[in-house]
């Protein structure tokens, strides 16, 4: 290699090299906002902002879904493992919605305790399969207790 | 010596009539097999494959977002080696790689978007979030297009190939932060299901048509790029002596 060509290798790896630690460094320092939402265990250490609307994610809880027959609301409990939080919510909810599964709801923490959240996404999981291998599975060993991409963030 | 040989390789295949020669018997070699295994791996997702067990038939359109989604990162990385062989070698095929391949990576980029927003649609119950693996995608096509305007905003050549070059290999940066923004982060984006540690999270009759399909994909990526570097080649070196006698020998 040349001199001139490793002085320009060098001076576009500086570059990079320079860039990369400043976006590391960024993103390290906003990381908290790159969340897209906070879990139950860490509402209740408390270190959510409870004055504001935030988005919460975690798996609908076996047998709490509760559906009133003449408005829209639905009553469901949130959970990570570790704790749970109640939530209220009226409006359509997504197709994959069901119980055990993970969701992400978009609202606001009343004094209560209650979770008002106006709008619910699911969060659908990495895996695929046909529906009796599902079964197959189902049989073999329970439900996990949240997807794998939620237990990632401690 | 090895490292003599390839840089023998290296140069001549620098030489832009050498590469321009080579380019159709290379692009027909990628085409056939790319078309062979895309349509296999479309066809047997959408019509051999089991329907997911949650999400049911909604679930095939990951065999068009998957290889979108991949090439977008592939075609970025690879524009970013070509970028440093461009600022460091100079080499005008890498500087003609990046202007070729560009377009078409904005391509799979929108589709890796659009198809999955038609998912995101009925399964999350959203077109969009701002979640970091969306945003950073949608940022990827930014950088595409910031590729493609710098490009055709100045007018030397030369100039504008050092820029995108530059454009390349710095926006490189934002690949790994778009592959493992599922797993840094909370998102509504699922994490990885092929590239994990452990076996992917897939059956494999599902698993095959999309490996089939991402193979195709990127197979014609690189032929739809072989033939946007010979218009580029042709365009860029319209003066020159070997273009002109082509031209007037295919007369």
């Amino acid at each position: 290699m040349t001199r001139t060509r490793r002085r320009r290798l060098l001076l576009v790896s500086g570059l990079f090299v320079g860039l990369a630690a400043a976006v590391a460094l960024a993103l390290t320092a906003f990381s908290e906002n790159l969340l897209y939402f906070y879990q139950p265990s860490e509402i209740a250490a408390g270190k959510v902002p409870t004055d504001t609307r935030f988005r919460i994610g975690g798996l609908v809880e076996e047998n709490s879904v509760e559906r009133n027959n003449d408005d829209l609301v639905v009553r469901f409990t949130l959970s990570d493992c570790e704790a749970s939080v109640p939530v209220r919510f009226k409006g359509t909810l997504p197709d994959l919605f069901r119980e055990g599964q993970g969701i992400v709801a978009y609202g606001q923490l009343e004094p209560g305790g209650d979770f008002v959240a106006d709008e619910v996404l699911a969060k659908h999981d990495e895996n695929y399969m046909s529906p009796d291998v599902a079964e197959a599975m189902q049989n073999d060993q329970g439900v996990s207790c949240m997807p794998t991409n939620m237990q990632a963030q401690r | 010596m090895a490292k003599s040989a390839f840089m023998r390789w290296f140069h001549r295949f620098g030489s832009l009539p050498y590469f321009y020669g080579v380019s159709v018997p290379i692009a027909r070699a990628l085409a056939v097999p790319g078309v062979l295994l895309a349509a296999w791996g479309v066809f047997a997702g959408l019509v051999l494959a089991p329907a997911d067990y949650q999400q049911g038939d909604a679930f095939r359109i990951i065999y068009i977002h998957v290889p979108s989604a991949w090439l977008s990162m592939f075609g970025y990385t690879s524009m970013a080696v070509a970028g440093v062989v461009a600022l460091v070698w100079r080499l005008k095929l890498a500087e003609i790689y990046i202007v070729a391949a560009a377009p078409i990576g904005a391509s799979f980029t929108f589709l890796a978007l659009a198809t999955g927003s038609i998912w995101g649609k009925p399964m999350w119950g959203t077109w969009w979030v701002w979640d970091a693996r969306l945003t950073s995608e949608l940022i990827l096509l930014f950088l595409y297009l910031g590729v493609i305007a710098l490009h055709n905003a100045i007018e030397s050549p030369r100039t504008a190939a050092r820029a995108c070059a530059l454009l390349s290999v710095v926006g490189v940066i934002n690949v790994p932060i778009i592959h493992y923004s599922v797993e840094w982060w909370n998102t509504l984006h699922q994490g990885p299901t092929i590239t994990r540690f452990d076996r992917p999270a897939m059956d494999l009759d599902m698993l095959w048509p999309l490996l089939s399909a991402a193979l195709g994909f990127t197979l014609i990526f690189g032929w739809l790029t072989l033939w946007g570097m010979r218009v580029q080649l042709l365009w860029r070196e319209r003066r020159s002596r070997w273009v002109g006698r082509m031209l007037e020998n295919s007369r």
